[in-house]
């Protein structure tokens, strides 16, 4: 930079400063996001104090309104717990053939192929869900399931296909591009040398994988499950269009064959039928607060561990 | 140790596992590429096309409003939501070493893995509340929020592949830094910033959550920016939730003009992101 005046401003240092401000917008957003969502659940919040989160009565009616979102909480939790343990070990097993087995020739493709489940909208998944995946889980996996564990209390229930497991099932597809790609740039990160080390000792690929990449990158694996994790419980659409959208005790998830309802769902279905002097909508956006904390400390924790394993690798090209 | 024929035959278990897993995950997509074609190609029509939606439960009509509302609100999105993007993006691979730099990444990264529907109520509280109506502005406002991390990100990717010897040229010539950012720099990097603007305009335009509380939907054309508007995954949503069959026959010929908008801007984007790192390895 020029030597300069004390006092006087350069261009430089005005397009650095406004360049500044256009970036902290993203501050903005979010401290604004805080505080608009807080304002705007205080009426609920102050009404039912801790009864809004512990609650499982949800009754919208003037004069008898109730409201209490711990089914949700819980819905959104079991159906990202299905997400998880179905689209984890999947995501994880294509991104290990991916980045470290498929022949160089056919890795690319095949990559763009899995990235493009992340460009089809949620809406679509969700139309998809009611009218064609919604009949293969009831008759594949539901009928089954009902006939011979039955008597299992999470598998009660008759066998619609629109419930808590569709749900879970269509997270898990809708997560296996963030989990695959984010494992998948992690193990890429993994130095060369920890895999030419154990081909050294004479392992073989598979041996190579698991001691040197697979070990050297968990926490970065554990942080892309947990960023699959933050997709899943604040997945909207196509939630809403199967999770069958019961309300109040009844969307507690006790059975996997049941319907039930998640955070973001409930907000979905309710906001434009909220009667806009009442406290539902008020109620609402008190849900919403609760899902953008679970959200901020999935996402700040998830971002940290992925963080960590990638600023490792070499430190020229981040 | 075990013998080396059995690790050798875990291995080549572990291949067919892996590949396996890239099957199970395709059928999803090919399931939901062909049943889109197939119950949405039957839906088209010149009326479907050109036409807004008739009256509910009688059928006929189309979904041209909803066209033309996520039209309008990818172009204000854009014009909100790009500026903003690579700025941030400029900001971070130019003046990338302060503390505050950091935050901003950081949050940037925490904020592109952030449920829609949040940032909906947010935009709700914030400028429908504030507007006193649901309008075409609230929709873009909320969309150019979720459009503004994933430009942030790739603008800042692509100009620090710009080597330093550029910078250091234009510097060396007397060149001010902010023309030499602007001028040389940006417009070195520039295919990269316009294929992630293209990717960002692709993944808003299929967003839906964000659009019920901020655009609300509608059965008619545009009537201006601060009045209520359709948008095509909205009027997915909308008709595959009406009881009659027409309605899910256009919901599915909906789908696949929006799978068709989506599709095609992600496909050419990413052919033309692969031919670019061909030639620049």
């Amino acid at each position: 930079m020029s030597p300069r005046k004390k006092g006087s401003w350069s261009g430089d240092d005005l397009f650095r400063y406004l360049a500044a401000i256009l970036a902290s917008s993203v501050i903005v957003v979010l401290v604004l996001m805080i505080l608009e969502l807080a304002q705007g659940s205080l009426p609920a919040l102050e009404r039912f104090g801790v009864g809004f989160v512990t609650g499982v009565e949800w009754n919208p009616v003037v004069g008898k309104e109730s409201f209490g979102v711990l089914p949700y909480v819980l819905g959104t939790l079991v159906t990202s717990a299905i997400a998880l343990t179905i689209g984890v070990p999947l995501s994880l097993g294509i991104a290990i053939f991916l980045a470290e087995m498929a022949p160089s020739s056919i890795r690319t493709s095949l990559s763009f192929i899995i990235e493009l489940l992340a460009a089809v909208p949620s809406v679509i998944y969700g139309l998809w869900g009611v009218f064609v995946f919604r009949l293969w889980v009831r008759d594949l996996i539901e009928m089954p399931l009902s006939r011979y564990l039955g008597f299992i209390p999470v598998f009660q229930g008759t066998p619609y296909g629109l419930d808590v497991l569709t749900a879970g099932i269509i997270l898990a597809v809708m997560i296996i591009p963030t989990v695959s790609s984010v494992s998948r740039e992690v193990m890429m990160a993994v130095p060369d040398s920890l895999r030419e080390a154990a081909y050294s000792l004479g392992a073989t690929r598979w041996e190579a994988i698991r001691i040197g990449v697979l070990n050297y990158a968990r926490s970065g694996l554990f942080g892309a499950a947990i960023l699959g994790l933050g997709r899943a419980v604040g997945e909207t659409m196509a939630v809403t269009m199967v999770i069958g959208n019961t309300i109040g005790a009844a969307a507690l998830p006790t059975s996997l064959l049941k319907g039930g309802q998640t955070m973001a769902s409930l907000i979905a279905n309710e906001f434009n039928e909220a009667d806009p002097v009442s406290l539902h909508p008020s109620a609402l956006i008190g849900v919403g607060l609760v899902l953008f904390f679970f959200a901020l400390a999935i996402n700040v924790f998830a971002r940290l561990l992925v963080s960590r394993v990638l600023r490792v690798k070499g430190g020229a090209v981040e | 140790m075990a013998s080396y024929a059995i690790r050798k035959l875990k291995d080549q278990l572990a291949f067919g596992l892996g590949m396996l897993c890239v099957a199970v995950a395709i059928i999803p997509l090919g399931s939901i590429l062909l049943e889109v074609i197939r119950n949405g190609a039957p839906a088209l029509s010149l009326e479907f096309l050109t036409h807004p939606p008739g009256a509910i439960g009688e059928g006929g009509g189309g979904v041209a409003n909803a066209i033309q509302g996520t039209l309008i609100l990818i172009a204000l999105t854009a014009i909100i939501g790009v500026p903003l993007g690579v700025m941030s993006g400029i900001y971070l691979a130019e003046f990338g070493e302060s503390r505050l730099a950091g935050a901003v990444r950081f949050l940037n990264e925490v904020l592109l893995g952030f449920p829609s529907i949040v940032v909906g109520i947010f935009v709700y509280t914030l400028v429908v509340l504030g507007m006193g109506s649901f309008s075409a502005i609230a929709g873009a406002i909320a969309l150019a929020i979720i459009m503004m991390p994933i430009v942030a990100r790739t603008t800042e990717e692509s100009l620090k592949l710009v080597p330093s010897t550029i910078r250091e040229a234009a510097m060396a010539l007397g060149i001010r830094r902010w023309r030499t950012i602007l001028s040389i720099v940006v417009s070195t990097a520039r295919s990269g910033i316009v294929t992630g603007a293209m990717l960002s305009v692709a993944r808003i335009s299929g967003e839906t959550a964000p659009l019920i509380m901020t655009i609300l939907g509608s059965q008619w054309f545009f009537a201006g920016f601060r009045q209520p508007m359709d948008a095509l995954p909205l009027r997915v949503w909308r008709l595959a939730l009406l009881p009659y069959d027409y309605a899910h026959r256009q919901g599915w010929g909906a789908a696949l003009v929006l799978i068709l908008l989506v599709l095609a801007l992600n496909v050419v984007v990413r052919l033309a992101i692969r031919r670019r790192i061909k030639v620049g390895r």
